[in-house]
């Protein structure tokens, strides 16, 4: 049974917390407002291409390799998602929980591996 | 650990203190959630000024230091030896206009500063500063920073693709596939903890290395090694701030912002490093304990002290290290310490089986692990290095050679 009354005095430090944090930008931000002079002219506007004009548009077709590393960064992330429930509770279980998580990792090894070979971990 | 005593003045639980006031409040009849609210606030602003003014003192020290590290001077004008330097850096900033490019998703400008900010003060929110000396006792403390922490990710990527700007683009893609990649090492190097002492509230794992007199970093020094790396590429300082590569990108992903919104990133680059160094002295250095010095000296001012330690360390490896090439960081969390982090969870997994399944004293164990771990990580290290740099003859063939081995002429190098 969980226990909500503990759960809610649990977070609520972190609710308060994230209302502070969120205080203490809104204050910089303002005192920054307050303080700072403010004259728009046109050249301000423009985006910063080592003092030259800048040339086409500020948003561009972005590399293919970020694509390989998100789809590796996915499946890994996720996997350490399920160990984290076994790094708890596998001594409850037994040393057959060990050994489960041992053939799932050998073939999470194998993906890499193949993902090695195919040269998806290349820089390039 | 000897008994608290519970009187306000007892400065080795500063809750005291902040107790001792919430009980004459509600003495005056204040209801119970009010003394509770209460408590929570005095902890997250206790917290918060700590943070600001360590990173004031720590951006004088680092420069300093890095001065001294480059054989030069560093800040030494605005007050004495230049301590003054943070708060005229800090003022300065806060003057300064913000600037808004015309192409700009403006929403997304304006969120991301703020959104860089606020996760970094929430992670501290979670650190036993001594025993009971804590904001948020989160039972899932071990996974609420690994989840806090990885949404900065997406506030690096919102700042880079909202400037509409080449270089914030570039500087974010760049970023986020560092980050995430390193995310995967930092996940799976905090993984091994849990496996030992059963629990990921980061008061049990304190307590768990004050019981059985180990901390962590004797059982899992590959675990710590590689938690030291992949989080100083996620907290973006050098040796890894390819983010801001200056002779490449210009600043990254915050190349657009100035004022007060460019501070925050550096604000929460510095809570972030804070963070991290808090982690690594809960999790593997032991936190508030030190051999039984806790009785004499409150828990609080030696965790402080292991903090700072640690984060002098970082400091010290960018005043040493070179930048890395984006390909070689790349490669090291892919293929070098990804595979070693699987073992080492692995292996953490195997050590508790064996322990509980044989039954053995926890004095006669931990030392043999520990033993074998130190063997197991300079093999590990040294082996796969050989093998995986055995695996890639087109890497291999890429390495500038030495001026030795061209044959051409060697300089004697400078002392």
């Amino acid at each position: 049974m969980p226990d909500v009354q503990g759960l809610f005095e649990q977070y609520t430090a972190v609710l308060i917390a994230t209302i502070l944090g969120f205080a203490l930008v809104a204050g910089a931000l303002i005192g920054n407002l307050i303080l700072s002079p403010r004259q728009r002219t046109r050249p301000k506007g423009l985006s910063y291409e080592c003092g030259m004009l800048p040339i086409g548009r500020g948003r561009f077709q972005i590399h293919f390799r970020y694509y390989l590393f998100a789809i590796l960064f996915l499946i890994f992330d996720i996997e350490a998602v399920f160990l984290f429930p076994w790094a708890l509770s596998f001594l409850d279980i037994g040393a057959m929980a060990f050994y489960e998580m041992l053939v799932f990792i050998i073939i999470l090894g194998f993906g890499l591996l193949y993902a090695w070979r195919k040269g998806a971990l290349q820089w390039r | 650990m000897s008994p608290f005593l519970a009187e306000w003045w007892d400065l080795r639980d500063l809750g005291n203190l902040v107790g001792a006031i919430l009980e004459w409040i509600s003495e005056r009849g204040a209801p119970d959630w009010v003394t509770y609210v209460l408590s929570g606030i005095v902890g997250i602003v206790a917290v918060l000024l700590w943070a600001i003014l360590s990173q004031l003192a720590f951006i004088w020290i680092e420069r300093r230091v890095l001065g001294r590290m480059q054989v030069r001077l560093g800040p030494n004008r605005v007050g004495p030896w230049g301590i003054l330097q943070p708060l005229a850096d800090a003022l300065k900033v806060l003057a300064k206009e913000m600037v808004t490019p015309r192409n700009a998703d403006r929403v997304l400008y304006w969120l991301a500063p703020i959104l860089v900010v606020v996760p970094a003060i929430l992670v501290l929110a979670v650190f036993p500063f001594s025993p009971g000396m804590v904001v948020a006792d989160l039972n899932v403390g071990v996974l609420y920073i690994v989840a806090v922490t990885s949404t900065a990710t997406i506030a690096v990527f919102m700042a880079g693709w909202s400037s509409s700007n080449k270089y914030s683009l570039l500087g974010a893609m760049r970023s986020v596939a560092m980050l995430i990649s390193y995310e995967v090492v930092q996940v799976l190097a905090l993984l091994a903890v849990p496996v030992f002492t059963g629990s990921m509230r980061l008061g049990d794992v304190v307590a768990w290395q004050d019981n059985y007199n180990a901390w962590l970093v004797f059982l899992q020094p590959l675990g710590l090694l590689a938690f030291i790396i992949a989080s100083a590429v996620e907290v973006n300082r050098s040796p890894s701030d390819i983010a801001e590569a200056e002779s490449e990108i210009v600043a990254g992903y915050h190349t657009e912002y100035g004022g007060i919104r460019w501070g925050m990133f550096q604000l929460a680059e510095y809570v972030a490093g804070f963070a991290v160094a808090a982690t690594i002295v809960t999790l593997w250095l032991g936190g508030w304990t030190l051999w039984g010095l806790e009785e004499w000296v409150p828990g609080w001012l030696i965790f402080l002290a292991k903090l700072y330690g640690t984060f002098f360390l970082f400091i010290w490896m960018r005043g040493t290290l070179p930048r890395i090439r984006i390909d070689q960081l790349m490669g090291f969390a892919w293929k070098f310490l990804l595979p070693l982090m699987l073992l080492n969870v692995l292996l953490a997994g195997l050590e508790k089986v064996v322990w509980t399944e044989t039954g053995a004293s926890a004095g006669l164990v931990l030392p043999a692990f520990a033993v074998l771990n130190f063997a197991l990580t300079a093999a590990l290290i040294v082996g796969w290095g050989a093998i995986a740099g055995g695996l890639s003859p087109r890497m291999r063939a890429k390495r500038p050679l030495l001026v030795r081995e061209v044959g051409g002429i060697y300089y004697q190098p400078l002392p």
